[in-house]
């Protein structure tokens, strides 16, 4: 079970609350304060983005961030429930999606992968999963 | 924090100052503000970023679009920020080579290509 599990339907204006929940987490998890910024930042992409594919593709379901805590790293997942979508190559099979929102998620995925040293996509069946690891330190 | 925004002239520069939090939430209004200007034929913009708290993707992607349309009129859009967690958004997505940034507004307006 994640320390913490998050469930927002897909508003652009709850991404600021998934932003502030993982900055406090990741903060009582260890990070180092000066990657705080970058947490903040990362996850804030990674939500954006599940908001953006879900409403696009007309998915109801809200989008899911996982923060865990483990020994020495901390650890967020951003879910959504859009499949095919996880490695950057645009829907298949869907309904033609807005190519300006599209563009915003790979600019996401860039500042992402720009930023996290240890990010990994994955493209599961029922959706894409974002998970970014930082290492924390013990207090 | 939401989004604050206000515009003043100076010369023949209009300042945009910024403040809050850009994000996918806020973005929009940023975007509505900058066509507003172009579309009254203001086509050299300074953007004042620094009470600028919060700055994604889709903020970014704003500010190429408002320097998409005011190069269409042969305009400018300079940007002013000194926040280090700022810059280093533009940094990593390569944006320091599109837009010019400067340490303070005066310094923008009184910059020329």
């Amino acid at each position: 079970m994640p320390t913490v599990e998050l469930l927002f339907s897909a508003q652009p204006e709850h991404v600021r609350t998934a932003r502030l929940v993982a900055a406090q987490v990741a903060r009582r998890a260890g990070v180092d304060e000066a990657s705080l910024d970058e947490v903040r930042l990362a996850v804030g992409e990674a939500c954006s983005r599940a908001v953006g594919l879900h409403r696009n593709n007309g998915v109801e379901e809200p989008v899911r961030v996982l923060l865990n805590e483990d020994e020495k790293k901390f650890s967020i997942e951003v879910v959504d429930e859009v499949p095919g979508n996880a490695t950057g190559g645009g829907a298949t099979g869907g309904p033609p999606t807005d190519d300006a929102a599209e563009d915003e998620g790979e600019m996401g995925l860039a500042v992402i992968s720009g930023l996290v040293d240890d990010v990994e996509v994955i493209d599961g069946d029922r959706g894409g999963v974002i998970r970014m690891t930082w290492p924390t330190v013990s207090v | 924090m939401d989004l604050s925004l206000s515009t003043r002239t100076v010369g023949d520069r209009t300042i945009v100052e910024v403040g809050g939090e850009i994000d996918v939430y806020t973005a929009p209004k940023l975007r509505e503000q900058l066509v507003e200007l172009v579309n009254d034929g203001s086509y050299h913009l300074v953007v004042d970023m620094e009470g600028v708290d919060f700055l994604d993707s889709t903020g970014l992607g704003v500010l190429v679009g408002g320097l998409k349309r005011v190069r269409a009129h042969e305009g400018s859009l300079r940007l002013v920020c000194n926040q280090e967690r700022i810059l280093k958004i533009f940094r990593i997505t390569g944006l320091t080579k599109v837009f010019p940034i400067h340490t303070s507004v005066d310094e923008a307006v009184a910059a020329t290509d």
